[in-house]
């Protein structure tokens, strides 16, 4: 079990022949079947496998409903009608797209949301961290002109209120429009246009999900107690340990998934987006899908275009800069008493502005959103920064096996603790 | 090689050919760059449904807000009241956001129609008529409140509602997207 380090070698002839010219079995053997794998992870760390399945789900009902779909003004929301109608499964198509998008999103909060909790962002994984912030960015971008495809109401006003978002940047912000549109205004280019961009994004998500793996596997996992692996014993082989629990979770988060598909399709979505779109009325009350309503909030929130442009972008930007902002050399909220608390008072405030996001801009909602994006802001630009200097951190263990074996906090949510530390399996 | 030489070395032919190759290849870059980026841009057919559309005053009545479309935008025709009017001139010009006289808005001796621009300033919502402070016009998307003029007077909008290229052909008719001074006589001829 100490020995993780075990070299693929090939046993056939066949495989020797071919792994002497594209070595792949070997790369998929020390990536995920000898790849040493902290032994206390918990369910947290299964969410990685999982948004590798949601962003193949994505792909395969996507390239399904391409080919019903029809990028074209006159055309787009009759063709998705049709899919709903006509076409064998296509209700079941569309409702697992649509849903999917919202489960993956569920699933890369949690996924970020664990990393910021358990420091995954310090050295040596910066890296690591910001090809997580541009995935992040890429499906934001993916999951907005995709709902700009059914060329219902809110699609058109969602499309027309963030392209317009670019006519605030200085002297070329009305010709990037422009050039967004294709046209003067939002329509039927642009729908084309954006039809092309959601069939390519995915695709380059899948690239850059790749270096994001490759960056994981040089620097190794995290883990509850933020303390590193140490030797062989703080270690379990990636197969059969990670293989089953990703695999068991990932069947649990696709029940979760069925259940919306299959008895609440339309509860995420918003009802105005079954009217076609009409470019001169807006409906009284636009929101964005949920997972966009807290940077929505604090675009609202400030009372000047561009400067509710840049809070907006500054409010995803400042998550790239998070591994430098963050000046604690201890990564796990387990060990430090304070972040931890400031750490779900954050949590709270991005619910919070989701919540406000979703309410009309006025009065005490408006009042509400300053404020919390004022202590969005103030958590990354000064907490952070201050509390490594001021924080007394807990003693950290000595290593991660020493936690496992005290059954302590830090150790994570015991079940699978236990399995990995039987000494009787062979990895 | 830097390292170690001790005076400059002669410039070679593959010092040659490097700096070629680069200054070639980055022309070359930047002049397939510009079709990629002006394809994108509005192509001949969209430009050309831009063509003027005009529009009928007549049936249009005292207070009501009538919309087109010109190029795909959507435009609002006011016909003011005369009270309307009177509140949109009635400001102290140097106060506003986006300080403009109603004067500068209308055409002379057609202060009753003002023709702007249907969407927000702010990020393309329509406004609601008749709405909001100044019983112009209330953006329900942020809250950007304009007055009789289209002027913006609260709200996170920037500038006052564009006013768009349109000329009167007659007492009663105009013609959105042409400007032109001699318009009126060509569109009598
Ligand atoms: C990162 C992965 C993806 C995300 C997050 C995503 C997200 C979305 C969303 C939110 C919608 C609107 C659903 C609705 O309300 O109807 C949509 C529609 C659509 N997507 Fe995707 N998508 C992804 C990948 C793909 C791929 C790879 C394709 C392949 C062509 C695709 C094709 C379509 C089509 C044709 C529609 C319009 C039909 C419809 O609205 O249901 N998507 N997508
Ligand atoms: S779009 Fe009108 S106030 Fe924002």
């Amino acid at each position: 079990m100490s020995q993780h380090a075990t070299t693929y070698v090939p046993k056939s002839a066949a495989a020797k022949w071919f792994e002497s010219r594209l070595p792949i079995a070997g790369l998929v053997h020390s990536s995920f079947v000898a790849f040493p794998v902290p032994r206390n992870l918990t369910y947290f760390w299964t969410f990685g496998a999982i948004l590798i399945f949601m962003l193949g789900a994505q792909i395969v009902t996507g390239v399904w409903l391409a080919m019903h779909y029809v990028p074209e003004a006159t055309r787009a929301f009759e063709s998705v009608e049709h899919i709903m109608r006509d076409v064998n499964y296509g209700w079941l198509l569309r409702y697992l797209h649509a849903n999917g998008a919202s489960m993956f999103f569920i699933a890369v909060y949690i996924h970020i949301f664990r990393g910021m909790y358990y420091g995954s962002y310090k050295a040596p994984r910066e890296i690591l961290w910001i090809l997580g912030v541009i995935i992040f960015l890429l499906m934001m971008a993916t999951a907005f002109m995709g709902y700009v495809l059914p060329w219902g109401q809110m699609s058109f006003w969602g499309a027309t209120v963030i392209t317009n978002l670019f006519s605030a940047i200085p002297l070329v912000g009305d010709t990037i429009v422009s050039l967004l549109w294709g046209g003067y205004s939002v329509g039927s280019p642009t729908l084309n246009r954006f039809f092309a961009l959601h069939y390519l994004l995915p695709f380059m998500i899948a690239g850059v999900v790749v270096l994001h793996v490759w960056a994981l596997h040089v620097v190794g996992q995290n883990n509850p107690t933020g303390v590193p692996i140490k030797s062989g014993k703080d270690a379990v082989p990636f197969t059969p340990y990670a293989t089953i629990k990703d695999l068991f979770a990932t069947i649990v988060f696709v029940m979760f998934f069925a259940w919306w598909v299959f008895f609440v399709p339309n509860y995420l979505g918003h009802a105005d987006n079954y009217i076609p779109a009409n470019p001169a009325v807006t409906p009284a009350h636009i929101v964005p899908e949920w997972y966009f309503l807290p940077f929505y909030a604090i675009l609202r929130a400030i009372p000047d275009k561009l400067g509710g442009v840049l809070a907006m972008g500054g409010a995803i930007v400042v998550l790239a800069f998070l591994p430098w902002l963050d000046t604690s050399r201890v990564r796990s909220a387990n060990y430090r008493p304070l972040y931890r608390q400031f750490f779900w008072a954050f949590c709270v405030v991005c619910v919070l502005l989701g919540w406000l996001g979703a309410k009309p801009a006025e009065g005490g909602y408006v009042i509400a959103s300053r404020i919390c994006t004022a202590w969005y802001f103030i958590h990354f630009l000064v907490v952070l920064p201050l509390l490594g200097l001021f924080e007394t951190p807990k003693p950290l263990p000595s290593s991660i096996l020493e936690t496992v074996h005290a059954g302590r906090k830090g150790g994570g949510a015991g079940l699978p603790v236990g399995a990995a530390a039987e000494p009787s399996i062979k990895g | 090689m830097a390292t170690t030489a001790t005076a400059a070395p002669p410039a070679t032919r593959r010092d040659f050919l490097l700096i070629a190759t680069g200054a070639v290849g980055a022309v070359g870059a930047a002049a397939v760059a510009w079709p990629f980026v002006a394809a994108l841009a509005p192509d001949a057919q969209t430009v050309a449904a831009g063509a003027p559309v005009e529009v009928d005053l007549g049936p249009i009545a005292a207070g009501q807000i009538v919309k087109v479309f010109w190029r795909g935008k959507l435009i609002f025709v006011r016909h003011r009241t005369d009270a309307e009017i009177k509140a949109a001139e009635d400001v102290n010009v140097a106060t506003l956001p986006d300080p403009q006289p109603d004067s500068a808005r209308v055409k002379q001796g057609h202060a009753n129609f003002l023709v702007v621009y249907g969407n927000c300033t702010h990020l393309g919502c329509v406004p609601l008529g008749n709405e909001g402070a100044f019983k112009g016009w209330f953006c329900p998307c942020h809250g950007s409140v304009f007055d009789t003029s289209g002027r913006i007077r609260q709200g996170p909008a920037p500038i006052n509602l564009p006013v768009p290229p349109y000329t009167f052909v007659s007492d009663t008719k105009i013609r959105i997207g042409e400007e032109s001074k001699t318009a009126t006589k060509t569109a009598a001829a």
